[in-house]
């Protein structure tokens, strides 16, 4: 009797949170840690991050713009007393590996499904991602001599990439902070040509 | 019969109060006085320096993994953006405060609310303190 009572508490309990998930928007809340110092942020700061010599602040912002244009960004907003520039272009997010590997997936379980139940009620939908949104932004600051006096023609530079996904139905399916070594090699190989052209023309 | 009727009676008037409200009073919708949030979102420290603090302001978000979306010397701000599968969005504003300090304040958005989490602004302030070898001071 005991325990019939404790489980229809549980019961009336479990339905409360549930109701209460329902009307506070959504289950989703903020992470603790979202302002906390990543532990691998340090590590990230070194991918992101070059120190380049022999160029002021303003013709380095100027070999960056000219990088972004190269890659197809366009630029939406810059600051050049603070050293920003901020770009964003939108690309097809298909990959044909993820669309294959989707599909076998989606195959094996209907098949796993069709066994299992004798209704064939399974949709077989496929979603596969279609579209991407994929900002930059590149922040430049004077780099510091030995006395801690800001140098006018050594620079550091960092640069954050993030993306956003939607599937083939507009759904957002990943909001993501690129952190792929690969991809910042890319961008600081191609700026250092730029820099080269841009110390040319001067 | 009866005790039917008045719990439908009742989610009917309540849903009949709320429907009162308009969305586009959430325009101006605080939900917490100014000066409540100021106390939590806003730190002072010791340096004239607008600039320098507002580059600080600008290493931290990176290494807090946001990327930027605007930043305006002269109005002393910046705005930027986090997806960690989620979207965090914040602006911090920088502003003298006398003449030997700046007033930097933050205040974030997430989903279709403000953080009012404490720690989170408390998280940011310690992040920025490193970066500018500063102390936060609270404000009154």
């Amino acid at each position: 009797m005991r325990a019939l009572g404790a489980r229809r508490h549980g019961w009336a309990g479990a339905a409360l949170v549930a109701f209460a998930c329902l009307f506070g928007g959504g289950c989703q809340t903020l992470p603790d840690t979202a302002m906390e110092l990543p532990p691998e942020s340090l590590k990230l700061r070194q991918l992101q991050t070059r120190r380049v010599e022999g160029i002021g602040e303003t013709a380095l912002l100027a070999a960056t713009v000219g990088v972004l244009q190269d890659l197809g960004f366009n630029i939406d907003e810059s600051e050049t007393q603070l050293g920003v520039i901020v770009a964003s272009k939108k690309r097809s997010a298909v990959d044909t590996a993820d669309i294959v590997s989707s599909s076998l997936e989606s195959l094996f379980f209907s098949m796993l499904e069709a066994l299992l139940s004798a209704d064939h009620e399974s949709e077989g939908d496929i979603n596969f991602d279609v579209t991407q949104r994929i900002r930059v932004s590149v922040v430049t600051r004077p780099a510091l001599d030995s006395t801690g006096q800001p140098r006018a023609d050594a620079q550091v530079i960092r640069v954050t990439i993030q993306r956003l996904v939607w599937d083939d139905e507009g759904n957002l399916t990943r909001a993501e902070s690129v952190e792929d070594p690969k991809v910042y090699q890319k961008f600081f190989d191609r700026l250092s040509k730029s820099i080269f052209l841009e110390l040319q023309a001067e | 019969m009866m005790r039917v009727r008045y719990p439908v009676l009742a989610f009917l008037g309540a849903a009949l109060l709320c429907g009162c409200v308009s969305s586009i009073d959430q325009v101006t919708k605080t939900g917490q006085s100014a000066v409540q949030m100021r106390s939590y979102q806003e730190r002072a420290f010791d340096t004239a320096d607008k600039e320098q603090t507002l580059r600080s302001v600008i290493a931290t978000l990176q290494d807090l993994n946001f990327v930027l979306d605007k930043a305006d010397l002269d109005l002393g701000m910046v705005t930027a953006t986090k997806l960690s599968g989620y979207q965090l969005r914040i602006t911090v504003t920088v502003r003298p405060r006398g003449d030997a300090q700046m007033l930097v304040r933050a205040n974030a958005g997430y989903e279709e609310e403000v953080v009012k989490d404490l720690k989170f602004y408390r998280d940011f302030f310690t992040a920025l303190e490193k970066s500018m070898f500063l102390t936060a001071h609270e404000v009154d």
